[in-house]
């Protein structure tokens, strides 16, 4: 039997990076999961880029929970996803993006964030594009990723 | 078993995660989606989904139900925290006919958009507690939207065999709707 759960790629970066990306995406899963395990040098939104796509196309809805109280947001028709916030301390994150491979729906990513300093945070994304991913790109809004930061791309087979 | 995966980047054993079963909605569409015969396999089940229905009635977004073994009786509750973009809310509600998962989009929004929905069901096959559901889930629709979570609870010690979806607004769920079930074992 494959492996239904599989580990594409991982990096763990050796210097303070300003972007992350995943290139040349194999369309042989039917949903892709990022996680990521790091910091920023900069306590900023995580921005994410689907297949270089720098057109006004990504829209994104959020819940927060900051410790005192329970708030959402939204961005909509911008040049990338406004994703939590990864802050200088320790965090996790995961990103699903959805039947990734198909190209006949928009794109929607599942993206929850645990930040060990500030914030709990969930979000819900769409790409307008009904093209395959093929690549990922993830940026802090400002500063860089840190040293250390390890992120890993798998893939979920549906049979 | 994920996070020894991350932490040790080492490939996942064979079997651990299985795709048992799934279901892309054809051009007819489908009142209801359903998985039948789970075997007592795994430890956990996952379903991964993506989904839209047929509603019609002016509403963006549509609610996904959840039952067990056939059980439409008032056996089911469940508790959500959701944000729309503008506020963030939360409620809950007993001694209901299913769980029900906020929320997917509808005939109403463009065209091209579904929403995503992620069901853990832990512990499916012990009989010895009632079965939780968790549910992270959410359609942006860029200008109006929702992300939520859903915490879910069968009032049944049966092992679960069969699980059904349904569309709670809408009558079908639409073309090109896909549902993944997978089963999760531990070591």
């Amino acid at each position: 039997m494959s492996l239904t759960y599989n580990p594409i790629s991982s990096t763990t970066l050796t210097s303070a990076q300003s972007s992350v990306t995943f290139s040349s995406i194999s369309g042989a899963y039917t949903d892709l999961v990022l996680v990521v395990n790091g910091s920023q040098t900069v306590a900023t939104n995580t921005n994410m880029r689907l297949n270089g796509d720098t057109g006004n196309n990504y829209s994104d809805t959020t819940i927060t929970g900051s410790g005192s109280a329970a708030s959402s947001s939204r961005n909509s028709s911008q040049p990338y996803f406004w994703f939590g916030v990864m802050g200088t301390g320790q965090c996790v994150a995961s990103f699903h993006i959805m039947n990734y491979s198909n190209s006949t729906t928009h794109k929607t990513v599942l993206h929850r964030m645990a930040n060990s300093v500030n914030y709990s945070q969930a979000s819900t994304g769409l790409w307008r594009s009904t093209n395959a991913v093929t690549s990922i790109t993830l940026l802090p809004n400002s500063g860089n990723f840190s040293s250390g930061s390890i992120f890993t791309l798998f893939g979920i087979k549906a049979e | 078993m994920l996070l020894g995966i991350l932490a040790s980047s080492t490939l996942a054993i064979e079997g651990d995660y299985e795709s048992i079963a799934t279901v892309t909605v054809g051009a007819g569409g489908a009142g209801t989606i359903d998985f039948t015969s789970i075997a007592t396999t795994w430890n956990n089940l996952q379903i991964r989904a993506m989904a839209r229905t047929d509603r019609n009635d002016g509403a963006v977004q549509d609610i996904v139900t959840l039952t067990f073994n056939g059980d439409t009786a008032s056996n089911y509750s469940d508790h959500y925290l959701f944000g729309d973009g503008a506020a963030a809310y939360s409620d809950g509600t007993a001694n209901r006919a299913s769980i029900r998962n906020y929320y997917v989009t509808t005939a109403q929004s463009t065209s091209n958009r579904f929403g995503a929905l992620i069901i853990d069901i832990v512990d499916y096959k012990n009989t010895n507690k009632n079965k939780t559901t968790r549910t992270f889930s959410g359609a942006d629709q860029n200008g109006s939207g929702n992300v939520s979570f859903t915490s879910g609870s069968w009032r049944n010690t049966n092992a679960i065999t069969s699980i059904q979806l349904k569309p709670l607004g809408g009558s079908n769920f639409v073309q090109y709707s896909h549902f993944a079930l997978y089963g999760i074992k531990s070591a």
